[in-house]
């Protein structure tokens, strides 16, 4: 099933140098274990392709049910050096949120999960 | 020692609302308020300020902020403290002192006053000695940009605020001390909490973390059930009620808008973070795995279960220098087929950049509206879009290129695509590019030291 993270979780971001970090944080306890299991690096370095020049980090914060991402050279140089409108990474937070995981049906109606609308 | 401390936020950042100190003395009580000036590239402009005029090179609203809480520190003892003091915190702390005499209130004001950040006069000896402050992004060393280097300051920790309050102040003025170590210092100093007490000094730097962006932690910015945010125009600033054993409440005045729950604090801690487990301040290393929040109340959130751990051998330092300039300018095109005229004014732009023979390090082009701020992940763009905005920016080490790029937007609008407008600013102003430059530097370098003196 098709799911947005849009309908899973909130997200907030910031910058460091010409690095944007973005915390991504389940609505429910129990919707964690889908960020954990799902919101891989790997996913979100495909999902950011060709918008960051560097690899993706990832950390966990279980206590907060959040998720933070470190996406490098994402930022066009950062700080001051930076052209770009979001110069500070301010709405990374929102683009992180346009993306959709695939989640087995199962696991997806067991957790009461929100489908994506077709 | 008292059973709780109060630390109220009243400045997010430099520029934040000149309305928050004063609502914040006057809301409720406080022991302490707590004004954040201090961003990355703040240094570098005050810095510029001071070249131009010594008096200068401080975050000159807190003179302002002071002037409209000067009742409450003379009169109720709220302590202020503040990184207000930039390059020139003596500067910054004369003119504090004459508002002081101006309002009346210069016999209950005692001034601390932090310095011994600013490794400016030190740099080339520093380098000579060894300490090649390398670019902690990319591993270069300072000496390559070493002609161009505005400022250069080490970000100092809790220790000289807690001396200065211990002697007295209750008006502490720093240069760059880290904008946690404005909130854990007063914890610090209340309930004596030792160097090593690693706990308890990292509950005080996650305490400063969660309100150093002011209403950034209680409804302001936050993306949760924004919509359902009571009254932001009355949006309360945040404040930390601290206890002796490191646990401590965040909430805000009573009769305030925005929001404090565990959702608008979890965005706050999420802020601008790195590997949660290791956030590295002079004092201490915080856990923020460790961090655990209960609401408790109507907006009170409860913090506890922080761990700390001992700290590394090396302060960070902020360094600013010259990067050459830039400018951004922007037009407005209209429905029908707004985006098409936008992108077709942009390659016309280009080219005659181009045959110009203008060469710049960086030129972007962005269409505000269709995909500005998240790129191809927007998708395509409605074909109705009522109007976009054409951004081009250019950045380069030649002023005069940069400065005949700002010529070339205005012809656009009767020599280019059709439905144009919104030139009404005029040309982009051309800007000169201050970098950072962050570096690390051995902590036996850098001796902060404190006044404290009469206003």
């Amino acid at each position: 099933m098709k799911v947005r993270l849009l309908d899973l979780a909130h997200a907030r971001s910031g910058d460091k140098g010409d690095t944007a970090n973005v915390g991504v944080i389940a609505f429910k306890p129990e919707w964690f274990g889908v960020l954990r299991s799902h919101l891989t690096a790997e996913r979100v370095a495909e999902h950011f392709k060709g918008e960051i020049t560097g690899p993706v980090q990832r950390f966990e914060l279980p206590n907060l049910l959040a998720v933070n991402f470190l996406l490098h050279g994402a930022l066009g140089g950062g700080g001051t050096l930076s052209l770009k409108t979001d110069a500070q990474g301010k709405v990374f937070s929102t683009a992180m949120l346009r993306l959709v995981l695939d989640i087995p049906d199962g696991e997806a109606q067991a957790l009461k999960l929100p489908e994506a609308p077709r | 020692m008292k059973p709780l401390v109060r630390v109220a936020a009243g400045q997010g950042f430099w520029g934040d609302w000149l309305e928050a100190p004063r609502r914040q003395v006057e809301g409720g009580p406080i022991d302490y308020l707590m004004l954040d000036y201090l961003a990355e590239v703040t240094m570098s402009i005050l810095q510029k300020q001071k070249e131009r005029d010594p008096a200068m090179g401080y975050a000159r609203d807190f003179i302002g902020a002071m002037e409209s809480v000067f009742p409450a520190v003379a009169a109720r003892g709220v302590k202020v403290i503040a990184n207000a003091g930039g390059v020139n915190p003596d500067a910054c702390a004369k003119a504090v002192g004459a508002a002081a005499r101006s309002a009346g209130v210069a016999a209950q004001v005692k001034l601390g006053i932090v310095t011994g950040d600013d490794l400016l006069p030190r740099l080339d000896a520093l380098l000579a000695a060894g300490h090649a402050l390398k670019n902690m992004d990319t591993g270069a060393p300072l000496s390559s940009v070493r002609d161009r280097v505005l400022s250069a300051n080490a970000y100092l920790g809790s220790r000289p605020i807690v001396d200065a309050l211990a002697r007295g102040a209750n008006v502490v003025i720093t240069g760059r001390s880290t904008d946690t170590a404005l909130t854990m210092a007063p914890l610090r100093h209340e309930f004596g909490w030792g160097a090593e007490d690693w706990d308890k000094l990292a509950a005080g730097i996650v305490a400063g973390h969660i309100i150093e962006c002011g209403a950034q932690c209680s409804g302001g910015n936050c993306l949760r059930d924004w919509r359902t945010i009571p009254d932001l125009a009355n949006v309360g600033y945040p404040i930390v009620e601290g206890a002796p054993d490191g646990t401590f409440l965040v909430t805000k005045h009573p009769n305030t808008g925005g929001r404090v729950d565990v959702s608008t604090i979890s965005e706050q801690l999420v802020y601008e973070m790195g590997d949660p487990k290791s956030y590295i301040t002079p004092d201490v290393i915080a856990d923020f795995t460790s961090i655990q929040l209960e609401n408790s109340g109507k907006d009170r959130v409860r913090v506890h279960g922080i761990r700390g751990r001992p700290p590394t051998d090396s302060l960070k330092v902020s360094i600013a220098y010259r990067a050459g300039y830039k400018a951004v300018g922007t037009l407005v095109y209209a429905w029908p087929e707004a985006l098409d005229k936008a992108e077709l004014a942009g390659r016309v732009l280009r080219e005659r950049l181009n045959r110009l023979g203008l060469r710049f390090d960086e030129v972007r082009t962005e269409f505000v509206g269709a995909s500005a701020t998240h790129g191809a992940l927007a998708g395509a763009p409605s074909p109705d879009l009522a109007e976009v905005q054409l951004r081009v920016g250019v950045r380069g080490e030649d002023r005069k290129m940069v400065e005949r790029f700002t010529r070339e937007l205005a012809p656009l609008v009767l020599n280019g695509p059709p439905s144009v407008t919104g030139f009404a600013g005029g040309r982009p102003k051309v800007e000169d590019v201050v970098a950072y430059w962050p570096a690390l530097i051995d902590k036996r370098e850098v001796t902060p030291q404190v006044r404290v003196e009469a206003a």
